[in-house]
């Protein structure tokens, strides 16, 4: 006869509000590891949307993602110029925060080599690639904008033309995607004030250098946006991205551009490394750590609950002793229970994770190895927290019956 | 020492003392008795003469400090257990108290046979003589129910088939009827007396209630940790069979 089930049934309600709650516990556990795994997706997201080969960076700095780096933007054609270099484009990205619609939008502005690089390998949900050179974006469905929206960056007006899903930046803003010298016009925009002190030194500068007598017509450009007169404007990118051609040897093309003493380069998986033990580490501990404590806090309860529950049957386990009850039935009745609730418990925190963590800010990546991760920890928790009510039971006095 | 087989129960010279100096209480001053298969014997006495203390240390529940006890002809105890008492327990007594102590979660014939599962027996096998045993004390129509759907009276008598279901050489009862009315306490008490009778089963119950005495065949009366014979009591039991 299995008692442990003849009891839920009886007390059904009861156990079932034990496991929910122990479920919702659970459910924390589950959430910090998915809260951890979305971290390090999100980190290494657009590394690996990029899939560039090389990152060459300012010497001495670790990349885009983990502080700034600023590069000549000639750099790009030096790179070309490399044996085995297949493609190189210019990479800029900075994070902004604008209101809109009344509500702050912090958007992970990156910069495409247009028209080499239209965004064709961003997983597009709505809308299309950038069209034109100019005041086109798109954006992340996570930052609430739709197709059509117009949104002011700098002094011009951007239009959504199209939405990328699930594409966001290791502080969980949303990515923007925009050609690189509108991205650049964005993150170098400056007052009228500044901007009539910029022109005046632009003038200044052309007077000085043969470009100016060499090119006249620059001095009408002069008052135009940085972005349209390139060879005034800022030239500062924070990366250069190389794809390395069949057949060459991508460590052999790294150590030749390495060599240049104003730029570091990092392979995709070096880039990734970075991102992970420096950006994301202490993020990545710090959840580690907490859903430690987490476990640790289901363990303490679950073994409080199944100790009051055996305290509840005390007069019973008592009668089964008097009856001459084995210990493998008194302690089967404990641990059925210990393992029904944390089965029960964790699959409550399944569906109510699944249902829940898509409403999270942050992405929450929910993997099978965790999942089994996490129910073989559920396991032992169960039956060490059962060790404490049946220690309690197997001590119990069958004269207790009569009491 | 020479074991009567006959005997459901002997028990010889049991001391049993609790505490020390100050606080020691002797619960069981030499007592003897023997218990025949069939007879039904009622034990009484004031609140602690030590009735509980005997019906414990014959049900291997709690140890005397000295003395034996024989049961169903076999030696369990000789100043320390000789048998393991659980296993004993489940094989060969019976247990009935004043609360009728059935598990909540069970059925009135779950209560029943699980007692017989506990000692190896198949489920479909147990549930057939719980049955038949519920059948017998008149309460087979409330098999299915929960304990708390369960009067007194039947919730006694489903403690009653669970004692028996194991075919005990001894069942032991404290107090059975007082939680129930005259009418319903006299009914267990002769069910008592039916089982002792028809079933061959040494029963010995600890009473207070003299109401019911004619239906033991002996009487015993304990003061003090001693074990009397009551010439006045087994007069009164006499009479009490001859109205």
């Amino acid at each position: 006869m299995n008692l442990a089930l003849k009891d839920i049934r009886h007390n059904f309600g009861r156990f079932m509000l034990t496991a929910l709650g122990i479920g919702l516990l659970l459910m924390l556990v589950m959430g910090m590891g998915g809260i951890y795994r979305g971290l390090v997706e999100e980190s290494t997201l657009l590394i690996d949307r990029i899939d560039a080969d090389l990152w060459v960076v300012q010497k001495g700095t670790r990349g885009p993602f983990s502080e700034i780096s600023r590069l000549a933007r000639n750099v790009e054609d030096r790179v070309l110029a490399v044996p085995g270099v297949q493609h190189a484009n210019s990479f800029v990205s900075h994070t902004i925060q604008r209101e809109y619609r009344g509500e702050p939008l912090r958007l992970f502005i990156q910069g495409l080599s247009w028209p080499a690089d239209k965004g064709e390998w961003l997983p597009l949900v709505a809308g299309r690639n950038i069209g034109q050179a100019h005041y086109e974006m798109i954006a992340d469905k996570s930052s609430g904008l739709v197709i059509g929206d117009r949104i002011v960056l700098g002094k011009n007006y951007f239009m959504v033309v199209g939405i990328t899903e699930l594409m966001s930046s290791s502080s969980g803003d949303a990515m923007a995607f925009m050609t690189r010298s509108d991205a650049q016009s964005v993150q170098f925009d400056q007052s009228a004030e500044a901007i009539r002190n910029e022109r005046a030194a632009r003038s200044k500068r052309l007077e000085e250098i043969d470009l100016g007598s060499t090119n006249p017509q620059l001095f009408e450009r002069i008052g135009g946006e940085s972005a349209k007169i390139p060879a005034l404007g800022s030239s500062i990118i924070s990366s250069v991205l190389v794809n390395v051609a069949p057949g060459y040897d991508i460590s052999t093309v790294a150590q030749k551009i390495a060599s240049w003493p104003d730029i570091s380069v990092y392979t995709h998986r070096e880039q990734q490394d970075l991102l992970l033990r420096g950006m994301v580490d202490k993020s990545r501990r710090q959840l580690g750590l907490f859903r430690l404590l987490l476990i640790i806090v289901s363990a303490v309860i679950m073994a409080l609950i199944l100790y009051t529950l055996t305290l509840d049957k005390i007069h019973d386990i008592a009668m089964l002793k008097l009856m001459g009850a084995k210990n493998r039935v008194i302690l089967g009745l404990i641990m059925k229970q210990a393992l029904l609730l944390g089965s029960i418990g964790f699959v409550i925190a399944y569906f109510i994770g699944e249902w829940l963590f898509p409403y999270f800010p942050r992405r929450v990546v929910i993997i099978n190895e965790d999942l089994i991760q996490l129910a073989v920890v559920v396991l032992l928790i169960s039956i060490m927290s059962s060790f404490l009510g049946i220690a309690k039971a197997l001590r119990v006095d069958p004269g207790e019956v009569l009491s | 020492m020479n074991i009567n087989h006959d005997l459901a129960l002997e028990a010889i010279g049991l001391n049993k003392v609790y505490g020390s100096g100050n606080t020691e209480v002797i619960a069981l001053r030499n007592v003897s008795l023997t218990i025949s298969r069939g007879e039904i014997v009622a034990l009484l006495g004031p609140s602690g003469a030590g009735k509980t203390t005997l019906l414990t240390a014959l049900g291997l529940i709690r140890t005397p400090d000295t003395g034996a006890i024989n049961i169903g002809g076999e030696a369990v105890f000789k100043d320390k257990l000789l048998v393991n008492a659980a296993v004993f327990r489940r094989r060969n007594l019976g247990f009935v108290f004043q609360k009728a102590n059935l598990i909540p979660f069970l059925t009135a014939v779950e209560n029943v046979q699980l007692a017989m599962e506990i000692n190896d027996a198949t489920p479909r096998e147990a549930r057939k003589r719980a049955m038949t045993l519920l059948d017998y004390l008149g309460v087979a129509d409330r098999a299915g129910h929960l304990p708390n759907k369960l009067s007194g009276g039947q919730q006694q008598r489903v403690a009653v088939a669970r004692a028996l279901i194991n075919r005990p050489s001894m069942l032991l009862a404290d107090e059975p009827t007082a939680a129930l009315d005259s009418v319903r306490g006299r009914q267990v008490m002769e069910l008592f007396r039916d089982v002792a009778h028809e079933q061959h089963t040494g029963v010995l119950v600890v009473t207070h209630d003299h109401r019911a005495l004619d239906v033991f065949d002996r009487a015993l009366e304990m003061e003090d940790g001693n074990l009397l014979f009551s010439p006045t009591l087994n007069h009164e039991l006499a009479d009490a069979k001859s109205t």
